[in-house]
């Protein structure tokens, strides 16, 4: 912090930078990703003695050694992407949204529901769209209940949507327990394993090519609803300061509800897409932390659905990489949530230097950057 | 009437895990930090204080009681006031979002304690698993005496000193934030810190304090959970993490007053274990008992929100950054 001292400049003064070209605030990111490169390495050979260079190679062999492998590498990301897209409407609009962990999971419950009780009964492409509608309204739901109190009552939607995943994890817990399978096993198995009614059919010859068809229609759609629509508009300004919008006549609840439901209706697809796309089963870990984690990204890509894509993609390949050198070399896997760690807090850090520049005593403050 | 002792006393062990927790947040919240990163402290406090436990254990035939209980008290409080200052130097000098650095806080610390937990039950050999018998011995002895009292024995003077602690540090609290000139600047802080900053308060040095030593407060939530709770060992699998989050939902229950932490949290544990005590509830409904605290939490805060009390506020500047240039 810049501390007021009346006569001596001080050594080191913080100013915001008016603007700063695109090439040098991507330096910096590109820089910050490189230092959390090497304090990750310093890491791993502090607490192994192996060389990181080393590891990192083993790593990209995790996440991109085989075709299999890369597709999974793939089908994680755009999970991943497929939340943060969810994310980034509310969180454009300022609206913290922590409860996408929660919106998965009922989108989750409610495919997985009518996987078991309609497999086999309905022809699967009618199955797979009615799976989707009722996860895309379950999320909705779960998305618009915390927006009502909070256009209504101003009620923390920070804390509420945060318990709100609570309440889906035990909801989630009691489906578990009720469509257990075999019985005593408590988990539900692989649903549909010899009909696979309602599962993603194949789509260009890949198991997952249906999941990366749909996370690329929203991406797309979700980048235009943003930044063309009168919509979009409405989120930005909202999301800038809400009384701007209320005196340009903006009506702030109805944004608040209106946006919670696309946010948590694309979060509750997220969870159709993890059931009916991937796992083909339901349990409290089918959210597994990524509704965290895909705030970072959609916060970290200042919710360009684009850049999004590249963020989800270096993250899982952390974490797919983690996991080879846990099996490579006797580490365990948790490596990864250190990793992901220390690169989050060195990019959240560097956009600290791409708002504002340090001025050192003695320099001219000419060179405007 | 055993039943009843025994649902009293798991009430009251769970309850001081999150009591911890809860206490250092509220502390950390009266600053205007709003940290999300309290279940990844609470593991950095966890796996720091068993670490140290366990190395001690190792190096020496006889471990000393005493030794034990302040090597891995300080160990845990140090690795969560670590945890604290890595949030306060993103949120407070580089100004980087709060909510976004406080969830990659929990990320860092779950993957860090889980990262070393795992390490220590391989460096145990054996079973696979660690233990620090002579450690976690030295937290759980109860009141010698006072505990063989029957009924209130069991019910009050039961358990680790810990338990006790917990409380005292919410009166402590309490005094030190309603009676204290320190205090009353701190909630200045909280409240409006330009007010806070034009009337000479150190806004800056007011934050990283609150937040390091509410971080420390909350990783004891972690060491009396591997201590107590678990009475010694190391498992990945997650439950610090409910806990953690649990003491943030508890923050609200209580209002941000510490001293209603007290009783809030012995109740949250209560209704966490209830459905152990009912007779006849299938696994599915059980499940259904549970969420029983966060439906309660998101009540109180819905109806906190309506009524508007002015008393029953968050921090006013909750979550807000505030850098003295900018308004």
């Amino acid at each position: 912090m810049s501390v007021h001292v009346s006569h001596k400049e001080p050594l080191l003064r913080i100013a915001k930078r008016a603007s700063i070209p695109a090439w040098k605030a991507w330096l910096i990111r590109i820089l910050s990703v490189v230092l959390a490169l090497l304090l990750s390495g310093a890491f791993i050979y502090a607490i192994t003695g192996l060389n990181p260079v080393e590891v990192y190679k083993a790593m990209a062999q995790g996440a991109f050694g085989s075709e299999r492998r890369s597709w999974v590498t793939i089908r994680d990301a755009m999970m991943l992407l497929c939340i943060g897209i969810g994310l980034a409407p509310a969180f454009k609009m300022r609206f913290w949204n922590i409860g996408a962990e929660g919106q998965i999971l009922v989108g989750g419950c409610a495919t997985a529901g009518f996987m078991i009780y309609f497999g086999g009964k309905l022809p699967t492409p009618v199955l797979l769209l009615l799976m989707a509608a009722v996860s895309l309204i379950a999320g909705a739901v779960w998305g618009i209940v915390p927006a009502i109190f909070k256009a209504r009552w101003g009620t923390n939607e920070t804390l509420f949507t945060l318990m709100m995943n609570y309440v889906a994890i035990q909801i989630t817990s009691y489906c578990v327990a009720l469509w257990e399978n075999p019985v005593g096993s408590n988990t539900v198995g692989v649903i549909n394993q010899k009909t696979k009614a309602g599962w993603f059919p194949e789509l260009f010859g890949q198991d997952y090519g249906l999941n990366v068809l749909i996370v690329a229609v929203l991406t797309v759609g979700m980048f235009l609803y943003l930044r063309y629509t009168k919509q979009g508009y409405e989120i930005a300004v909202v999301g800038e300061s809400e009384n701007t919008a209320r005196y340009a006549g903006i009506k702030l609840s109805k944004v608040f509800i209106r946006t919670m439901a696309i946010s948590g209706a694309i979060c509750g697809l997220a969870g159709f897409i993890a059931v009916a796309g991937a796992s083909h089963t339901i349990s409290t870990s089918t959210a597994g932390g990524r509704g965290f984690t895909a705030i970072i990204v959609a916060w970290l890509a200042k919710f360009n659905t684009f850049v999004m894509v590249l963020i989800s993609f270096l993250l899982v390949f952390l974490q797919k990489g983690a996991v080879q050198i846990a099996t490579q070399f006797k580490l365990n896997d948790f490596a990864s949530e250190v990793i992901t760690g220390i690169i989050l807090f060195c990019i959240i850090g560097s956009e600290f230097f791409i708002q504002y520049r340090l001025i050192f005593r003695g320099r001219k403050e000419a060179g405007k950057a | 009437m055993t039943q009843f002792i025994a649902l009293f006393q798991a009430a009251i062990v769970f309850g001081t895990v999150i009591l911890y927790g809860a206490l250092g947040e509220i502390l950390t919240e009266k600053s205007g930090n709003l940290n999300l990163g309290v279940p990844g402290i609470m593991y950095l406090g966890g796996i720091a204080g068993l670490a140290g436990a366990f190395f001690y254990e190792l190096s020496t035939p006889n471990p000393v009681p005493a030794l034990c209980l302040i090597i891995s008290f300080v160990c845990a409080f140090a690795a969560a006031a670590a945890g604290g200052l890595i949030y306060s130097f993103l949120t407070i000098t580089l100004r980087a979002n709060q909510n976004v650095t406080g969830l990659t806080l929990t990320i860092f610390g779950g993957g860090v304690a889980n990262f070393f937990g795992g390490a220590l039950n391989t460096m145990a050999g054996g079973v696979g698993q660690i233990s620090v018998a002579a450690t976690s011995a030295v937290y759980r002895v109860s009141i010698p005496g006072l505990s063989g009292i029957p009924v209130a024995g069991p019910l009050v003077f039961s358990y680790g000193f810990m338990v006790y602690l917990a409380i005292a540090v919410a009166v402590v609290m309490l005094m030190f934030l309603g009676r204290t000139r320190v205090g009353l600047n701190l909630r200045a802080v909280g409240e409006n810190p330009a007010t806070a900053d034009a009337a000479g308060i150190p806004v800056t040095r007011y934050k990283y304090l609150a937040t390091c030593v509410g971080a420390g407060i909350s990783g004891l939530g972690g060491l009396y959970y591997t201590m107590d709770y678990v009475k010694g060992t190391w498992a990945s699998e997650g439950t610090i993490e409910a806990l953690g989050w649990l003491a943030v939902a508890l923050v609200i229950f209580a209002v941000w007053k510490s001293v209603h932490a007290i009783w809030g949290a012995y109740l949250f544990g209560f209704l966490t274990w209830l459905y152990f005590y009912i007779p006849g509830l299938s696994r599915s409904s059980q499940e259904l008992f549970k969420v029983i605290p966060y439906v309660v939490t998101i009540v109180v805060l819905v109806v906190m929100s309506t009524r508007k009390k002015r008393e029953n506020q968050p921090p006013a500047h909750l979550g807000l950054p505030y850098f003295r240039e900018e308004r």
